[in-house]
């Protein structure tokens, strides 16, 4: 087009509730805690304005906080791909379409009542008088299995699960069965078939999948508040006990700082790995 | 290998899909290193056929054979089969080599590195793509993707190739030199084709054989020239080339043809095909005029030697560069199709005039009607 660029007014005008949105809610929060994170505590708790790193060069005090996210948040995310791939293959290739879609909703069920409940019931089932209790009359006493890393990982498979079956069901639904009875063709046994063009061609959705349960985990707070019983906690809750029990608002946003960090980190890293193939880039969602 | 040079061979083979007789007890025997084709229109059985060939389905009943050897129960990677998908079936996350060297890489024990890149650039080379090996997929044009297809197949020599609709998603040109190439590539590989199509074109064009398919059945089986020539009923006059058909009840019949009485009262003779079976006074026949054999004359000009001569009023002319078709309406025979090559004098002969038509009674058939 030649001649003076004029505004258009109906691209701005579709743009502008999410612009407000993204830079309301987005842009300007962590603007905030940006600059909160480099002042001081006030006597009274909340914030006092400074500019000093002190903030930061105290987080080795929360070390405990991001050693559990940085290591039962990639643990949790890997559980559920292994708990998933299974599903979303049976949902995707083995499922007769009839019964397939009544298998989807059944996955989508829990979403139906809240979250919190749901993972209450699991204190019951792991804490004294449920699964432990069923093992000691089987012979196998003195079991714990609440307040530990494995309750939380547990709720995270149980609770962070539909989000990986979903894409991971997609790109298994979507992949093209001839490609198979190519493969099939050409030589390959059935096992073979399934490393060489299922597994790969179904890689965008495990993609996908791993980074929306990571993400969501890495500031999950509530699993290990009800599971990890103050013994196994995330950053989350180490943010919440700053803001809210101890008032140290500079410290926490210098935490909340580095959650955001190492996030932006971590998943530059995974993508730059995962997605070095072009078609993989093409059909991830993310 | 079998003895008697038959590569494929199918005996009394059905294949049911719950209610449905897709392929209904069919028998035939192909020359090893032959093209063959199966014509039909959807839904005839032609590729569940294939289909059995390639050992994606098993027979319900029957046997199929591969170079003399029982194939049923065997699945398709162990089958000495390679197939060429409709719609290529490449596989996205490899490049053209990777595709290309599928099939040796799944062969126990696998070749070397050096050996497999040998046997790729060759397979390359046969459908003339060697610049091509390391293009991704999708950078590959339809034609591209179609070569590389057949070398995918094609490296590992099988003993049948197979084919299914190649060339359906080419454009008309393309489609025409690929017909030329696939046929230079059987001669040239020496290994069996065989093709599954529903556009009669290409199987006349490349194909030794042929069998035409109707309802999971094989309703004649051989040579173009047979097919076209020597019809066994109107399906098959009707499925391949073009004809005028008549039909109606068979009044008198001897060792050399049938007279058929029309609807409208007109009788007209015609000799029986060569391969098909005579009729029986009082049953059903038709009578098939293929459109180049009818002559077209204006009043008075026609050649006194025509068995079946009548007036016509021309209705339409189509001009199609070395031919014109014409449409015309005869009294007591409807409209009819008359194709007339452009070496014949046409002056004259122009929508709404007058003109005669007639032909020779040997080049019509008396067919039955299934």
């Amino acid at each position: 087009m030649q001649g003076p660029r004029k505004w258009d007014w109906t691209a701005i005008l579709l743009m502008s509730p999410s612009v407000a949105i993204f830079l309301g809610l987005l842009v300007m929060p962590i603007l905030v805690v940006l600059v909160l994170s480099f002042g001081e505590r006030a006597e009274a708790g909340g914030y006092q304005a400074a500019f000093t790193f002190a903030q930061y060069a105290n987080l080795p005090a929360r070390w405990a906080a991001f050693r559990n996210t940085l290591t039962l948040a990639p643990l949790g995310t890997v559980l559920c791909l292994l708990a998933a791939y299974p599903l979303a293959y049976y949902l995707a290739v083995k499922v007769s379409s009839r019964n397939r879609l009544l298998l989807l909703i059944l996955v989508i069920v829990p979403f139906w009542t809240s979250f919190l409940i749901r993972t209450y019931a699991w204190i019951f089932i792991l804490g004294g008088k449920g699964l432990p209790a069923l093992l000691d009359m089987i012979g196998v006493p003195d079991v714990r299995f609440i307040n530990t890393p494995f309750a939380v990982l547990v709720g995270i498979v149980y609770g962070y699960l539909p989000l990986m079956v979903f894409p991971i069901f997609v790109s298994l639904e979507r992949l093209d069965k001839r490609l198979l009875e190519a493969s099939d063709d050409l030589g390959a046994s059935p096992a073979r078939t399934f490393w060489q063009i299922t597994l790969p061609l179904s890689a965008p959705g495990a993609v996908t999948g791993c980074m929306l349960v990571f993400i969501l985990l890495m500031g999950e707070y509530l699993i290990p508040a009800l599971l990890g019983g103050g013994k196994v906690f995330f950053i989350g809750n180490a943010l919440v006990d700053l803001f809210l029990q101890s008032r140290n608002w500079p410290f926490g946003s210098a935490v909340a700082v580095s959650l955001v960090v190492i996030m932006l980190v971590t998943v530059t890293l995974y993508l730059r790995v995962t997605l070095r193939n072009r078609g993989m880039r093409d059909q991830a969602l993310v | 290998m079998a003895e008697d040079g038959i590569d494929v061979r199918f005996d009394t083979v059905s294949k049911h899909f719950g209610d449905v007789a897709a392929v209904d007890g069919i028998s035939f025997a192909l020359r090893r290193g032959s093209f063959h084709s199966f014509l039909g229109p959807s839904g005839c059985g032609k590729t569940t056929s294939l289909r059995l060939i390639a050992g994606f389905e098993q027979p319900s009943a029957g046997t199929v054979e591969i170079a003399g050897a029982n194939m049923v129960g065997i699945p398709a990677y162990r089958r000495p089969v390679n197939m060429v998908f409709q719609h290529y079936a490449l596989f996205p996350h490899m490049d053209v080599a990777g595709n290309v060297g599928y099939g040796l890489r799944q062969r126990k024990p696998r070749p070397e590195k050096s050996a497999l890149d040998r046997r790729v650039a060759e397979a390359l080379e046969l459908v003339r793509l060697p610049h091509l090996a390391k293009r991704r997929i999708w950078e590959l044009s339809g034609g591209q993707q179609q070569r590389v297809a057949l070398a995918r197949a094609l490296i590992n020599r099988p003993t049948v190739l197979l084919l299914d609709e190649p060339l359906a998603a080419l454009d008309r040109k393309l489609r025409r030199e690929m017909q030329i190439e696939l046929q230079n590539l059987q001669r040239e590989v020496g290994i069996t084709f065989i093709l599954v199509t529903h556009d009669q074109e290409e199987a006349l064009s490349m194909s030794d054989t042929i069998g035409i398919m109707k309802d999971g059945k094989i309703v004649q089986m051989g040579t173009p020239e047979e097919l076209y020539d020597a019809p066994v009923n109107r399906y098959v006059a009707d499925f391949v080339g073009e004809s005028n058909f008549w039909s109606g009840e068979v009044a008198a019949s001897d060792a050399g043809g049938a007279a058929i009485r029309l609807g409208s009262g007109m009788t007209l003779r015609a000799a029986y095909s060569r391969l098909g079976a005579p009729l029986k006074v009082g049953e059903t026949g038709v009578i098939a005029v293929r459109p180049e054999v009818i002559g077209l004359y204006p009043p008075g000009a026609a050649p006194r030697d025509l068995d079946c001569q009548a007036n016509v009023q021309i209705l339409n002319r189509i001009y199609l560069g070395d031919h014109s078709e014409f449409s015309v309406r005869a009294e007591g025979l409807g409209d009819l199709l008359v194709r007339l090559p452009k070496a014949v004098e046409t002056a004259g002969l122009e929508p709404g005039a007058a003109a005669v038509i007639g032909w020779r009674g040997n080049q019509a058939l008396a067919l039955s009607e299934t």
